[in-house]
């Protein structure tokens, strides 16, 4: 038998389902893989005994209906686990242990999943490098100078480097599909109500979602199955009927339309991106689609408009920081001392100046000037989609403008680090759901991602798509284990 | 419009988040530049667009008023930082 950890999350399934392996055999391989994984700095918690204790109890007695059957999960740390530390990568939340369970990780307990461990991430999901987390910047496993991508780095990287066979993130603005593009993995956004927010570490409540990451697109659509349900817990969530992705899913996009948005081809975007993108439109006509040509004309303004929204909803959001009721609290002189100096201390530079910019363009006299306005090329923005997704079924772009860049390369520079969200925001404005797969390699040989946008509740759609290229492109990723020490 | 040091100081007083004066400089700084970047909405006309408040349309669900979790005190105040085992305790507020 092959080894296990090179098994995908689907042939993990079916052979414990048909009892070739169980899951203590699966969770040991993982604990000892990721024991040796200090160097990427991807876990914050680690659970491993737990996970073998439950491992064992599930092998006593396997229910093998299950949809992820005894299988173990790292996940974000942005998740609350009841009783399992959770920080958001931040200093506030440094010994936050929830009193109850986010709905998107108690869908994956109840499907049979193990907890592995909790994931580093940017400190609150924001950034784009998870250089902000207070625990420390995430390496790549692909080279030990390069970032993994963010906010959802720690998953990214302990993805690539098979420390989980798959696992979940949040996207805000990019989070699962940029590191997902910058490590050579699959990184699916539901679509805005697709997936509950409840027990997730709030960002940008209007943006945010929670993800599959996996190894391929056929683990994606078996994951998204999973974690996706109407949850009356969460005001969003959408009650939908919602396939069963995994079952579903097949090659078949004779006749699909697929838009290629003129915006989307930027200056100084290296060759190789425009190469990939000509490759994969190649790709989808010999799959029997048809490509069309669009336009997306506010595309230029969707990045300005997410640094008015999201700081301002994570400035509201984040008020309940205050060293009152739990995490960190600096002592002060008075109350009001107590607040500022708790969250100038307990909150990292990033959080700070989003904090600050929303807090500004929130407060009398600016209200009008900055948010108002971005609420209105929001609108423009999403209103660019409902056009084309008359004329197409989904939309096909890059997943990023640039490979994944060096640690430390653009963490002095606040806006050319926001630039690399320049193709992913958008569909979090628009509510959109949208996939990152790996397609190819640049000259130093690190991933490049395409990016399928899809019609609200149309992942199938989407995921079809992405099953369908990835066999053309057919990419591998081929990663030494440089950080095992 | 360009964000001085005083409005600086004035946003984290907002935001109750204490600032010193070199830190203040640099979020003058890191603010300007992230702010003359933003401005490029002015370009469009919006006057006529209605602002997108929500992608979900609706309006949101209501529901039942409930108590949904009952006696959990003490797990709660277990993650406060300071508390008297009967209630949350935070600097002296009246005088």
């Amino acid at each position: 038998m092959s080894n296990i950890i090179d098994l995908s999350l689907n042939e993990l399934v079916d052979k414990v389902k048909s009892k070739k392996i169980s899951s203590k055999e699966i969770t040991s391989a993982y604990v000892e893989r990721s024991k040796k994984s200090n160097k990427l700095n991807t876990y914050i918690e680690q659970t491993f005994d737990n996970a073998l204790k439950n491992s064992e109890k599930f092998d006593k007695s396997p229910n093998l209906e299950k949809k992820l059957p005894g299988i173990p999960f790292a996940v974000k740390d942005l998740f609350c686990t009841k009783g399992v530390r959770t920080t958001a990568s931040s200093k506030i939340l440094e010994k936050f242990i929830p009193t109850y369970e986010s709905t998107i990780t108690q869908n994956l307990w109840d499907a049979g999943a193990i907890l592995l461990g909790k994931l580093n991430c940017d400190e609150f999901a924001m950034g784009s490098s998870n250089e902000t987390s207070y625990f420390g910047n995430v390496t790549s496993p692909i080279a030990d100078n390069l970032v993994p991508g963010g906010s959802s780095g720690g998953s990214a990287s302990a993805l690539a480097a098979k420390l989980t066979p798959a696992t979940i993130g949040t996207d805000t603005g990019g989070s699962i599909r940029q590191p997902a593009s910058f490590t050579g993995t699959v990184g699916l956004k539901p679509t805005y109500g697709s997936c509950s927010r409840y027990g997730i570490v709030a960002f940008a409540s209007s943006l945010d979602q929670a993800g599959p990451m996996t190894r391929n697109v056929k683990d994606c659509s078996l994951l998204l199955e999973v974690i996706s349900s109407f949850d009356p817990k969460d005001s969003t969530s959408v009650n939908f009927k919602r396939p069963n992705y995994y079952s579903e899913l097949n090659k078949n996009i004779k006749g699909k339309k697929i838009g290629i948005p003129k915006e989307y081809r930027v200056d100084g975007m290296p060759t190789e991106i425009d190469e990939l993108w000509e490759k994969g439109k190649e790709f989808l006509k010999d799959c029997g689609a048809e490509i069309v040509d669009i336009s997306l004309p506010h595309t230029n303004y969707a990045l300005p408009t997410y640094y008015i929204v999201a700081p301002a909803e994570a400035s509201s959001n984040l008020a309940r920081y205050d060293g009152v009721k739990y995490g960190f609290r600096a002592e002060g002189e008075n109350l009001i001392d107590m607040y500022e100096k708790t969250r100038s201390q307990g909150f990292g530079e990033e959080v700070k100046r989003r904090i600050m910019i929303g807090t500004y363009v929130l407060s009398s006299g600016y209200y009008d000037a900055y948010y108002l306005k971005a609420q209105k090329v929001r609108k423009l923005i999403k209103n660019d989609f409902d056009e084309v997704f008359k004329k197409v079924d989904a939309i096909l772009t890059p997943s990023t403008p640039s490979s994944a860049f060096k640690l430390g390369e653009k963490s002095n520079d606040p806006v050319s680090m926001y630039l690399n969200d320049i193709f992913t925001v958008p569909v979090n404005l628009a509510g959109l759901p949208g996939i990152s797969i790996p397609a190819g390699l640049d000259k130093n040989n690190y991933p490049l991602g395409l990016q399928i946008i899809g019609k609200p509740f149309n992942e199938q759609n989407i995921l079809n798509i992405a099953y369908s290229m990835e066999e053309k492109i057919n990419f591998k990723l081929n990663i030494n284990d440089w950080w095992i020490k | 419009m360009a964000i001085d040091l005083k409005t600086v100081k004035h946003i984290s007083k907002l935001a109750r988040i204490s600032v010193n004066d070199e830190k203040a400089r640099k979020l003058e700084k890191d603010l300007n530049s992230i702010f003359k970047w933003i401005e490029q909405l002015n370009e469009l006309n919006t006057d006529k667009v209605e602002p997108l408040t929500s992608i979900a349309e609706t309006t949101l669900r209501l529901r039942e008023d409930k108590i949904l979790s009952e006696n959990i005190r003490d797990e709660i105040l277990n993650n406060s930082p300071k508390d008297n085992k009967d209630y949350f305790v935070v600097p002296k507020v009246v005088e």
